[in-house]
């Protein structure tokens, strides 16, 4: 490519768009009484999700991590009692780059004190039709999706038979690992480009996919993760939960994510312990959730690919 | 030999996939939130012409496919193969008539083309996107009703049919997309 690298990727009326979402959000959230803060970009604490990778950096000697989210630094303001709040700022992670990837982005998230999942979802359906102009709404169970799409309960399915789902539907260049590893890529190619070209807000996700959610028994009594996403014409713009508050049960969660991590030769680094403290000394009940800023432009202005709306992305940065 | 990953994989780089050579269309990092990261990419199979769509783990990684591209010219053919030269060193290459496809019906002698290169044989023939060829048999022209700007077959000397003015005669020479047989005008006379 001749093309000059120190220019921007992103047109003028991109950049515009940007800023008025960025003010638009501000304004919801002041009316709302939500209060916006910051919490550390560069911490000594990394992620442990399995499928998350930090960026590694150096601060006085000592390694330092970029947040891949600001979720713990938030969650410890919530325990310390400080209510409802927002971040709106930089996040990375490692590796991820693409059409709608670049591995530093703009990140939302928010946490609702006293609020559940679907309380939270409901203001996110808010939030997106007042930003998108978008009134159309549906939710739905992830079973319900996935029973409407390809009449399969993901729940109760055998690994045989999401293996045989997916050998029917993709071409894959290796064999699934796990029931989980199916699943995934069901939804991200299979259901996901199905989606309408609303809002779609889908819950109760597998157990085995809690991450930071509490796990309860749904309807027909099967354990299921209290976490929701949020997409736009089949785009994932957000991830939600009824954030566990069990410091034990975290604590497990934190040690099977670095043990899994272990055993899959992937970096083990250290992980929130001060989350776990702060939910020894007492969490409240709330929900929370993230939203991806940059897709959330490249929706409002139509952008097919995240470097139409970022300035520098990671090739020019 | 040298081998990508999945972060590497960009349009043009050849792969091997399933034994066969493969140049890459389009990659695409596909991640849900939550959960495992892919790559879905589309590889065009250079030996079919076939376009796969095949999705990765990623940081799964493919061998580099030994395929280069090189202008030649097209010398003659012999009945059973077609031959070509590299113009700079002289050296030639055989190809048959698989290999050559669709392309020879748009080749003629001392044109340059395209010959693409696999382990150093021929594995496929791309003619010039505009080839300048004489009309060897036509219906005769219907002068008059030009303004009805119809089209009638036209066989060019290579052996191609294409849809030429009702106006062209045999022995004129006209100019052709190859890519679409589309005719684009009666070719200058120098």
């Amino acid at each position: 490519m001749s093309d000059a690298l120190w220019r921007p990727t992103a047109p003028l009326d991109n950049l515009r768009c940007r800023a008025s979402l960025l003010a638009d959000i501000r304004r919801f959230f002041s009316e709302r009484e939500v209060l916006e803060v910051e919490v550390p970009v560069l911490s000594r604490r990394a992620t442990s999700d399995p499928h998350i990778e930090s960026i590694s950096a150096e601060c006085s000697g000592d390694k330092a991590y970029l947040a891949t989210s600001p979720e713990f630094g938030l969650k410890r303001l919530i325990a310390g009692g400080f209510g409802d709040c927002y971040y709106l700022g930089k996040a990375f992670r490692n590796g991820e780059a693409g059409g709608r990837h670049n591995p530093e982005f703009t990140m939302l998230e928010w946490y609702r004190h006293g609020w559940d999942d679907h309380r939270l979802m409901i203001e996110v359906g808010e939030l997106l039709s007042r930003l998108l102009k978008i009134t159309r709404v549906c939710s739905y169970s992830y079973r319900a999706l996935f029973l409407q799409m390809l009449g399969l309960d993901p729940h109760r399915a055998t690994f045989a038979e999401l293996k045989a789902c997916v050998s029917e539907k993709l071409e894959l260049s290796f064999e699934p690992a796990g029931r989980d590893e199916c699943l995934d890529l069901l939804m991200s190619h299979y259901i996901e480009p199905r989606m309408s070209s609303g809002i779609t807000l889908l819950y109760d996700f597998p157990a085995s996919q809690a991450a930071l959610a509490r796990v309860e028994k749904d309807e027909q009594g099967v354990p299921v993760a209290r976490r929701f996403e949020a997409y736009v014409g089949g785009m994932e713009l957000a991830n939600g939960y009824w954030e566990l508050t069990d410091a034990a049960e975290q604590l497990r969660r934190f040690e099977a994510d670095q043990r899994y991590r272990q055993e899959n030769d992937k970096a083990v680094r250290p992980f929130e312990d001060r989350l776990v403290e702060a939910l020894i000394a007492g969490m409240p009940d709330c929900a929370g959730v993230a939203l991806g800023v940059d897709r959330l432009v490249m929706l409002a202005c139509k952008a097919e690919r995240i470097e139409q709306v970022i300035a520098f992305p990671i090739d020019r940065a | 030999m040298a081998s990508y990953s999945t972060n590497e994989f960009k349009g043009g780089l050849k792969v091997m996939l399933d034994g066969d050579p493969c140049s890459i269309v389009e990659n695409e990092f596909v991640k849900p939130g939550k959960g495992q990261a892919f790559n879905r990419v589309k590889l065009r199979n250079l030996k079919t012409g076939r376009v796969w769509e095949r999705t990765f783990r990623s940081g799964e990684s493919l061998e580099s496919a030994d395929v280069m591209d090189r202008d030649m010219e097209y010398l003659y053919n012999d009945g059973e193969f077609y031959h070509f030269m590299e113009p700079e060193t002289f050296e030639q290459h055989q190809a048959d008539a698989t290999t050559v496809g669709d392309a020879a019906k748009w080749l003629k002698e001392q044109d340059v083309c395209v010959v693409t290169l696999y382990n150093g044989s021929p594995l496929a023939v791309t003619p010039p996107n505009h080839v300048i060829l004489e009309i060897t048999d036509t219906d005769p022209g219907v002068r008059g009703d030009t303004a009805q700007g119809g089209t009638k077959p036209a066989t060019l000397v290579t052996g191609a049919v294409v849809k030429v003015p009702l106006f062209l005669e045999i022995g004129e020479t006209i100019k052709v997309d190859t890519r679409t047989a589309e005719y684009l005008g009666r070719a200058k006379e120098d």
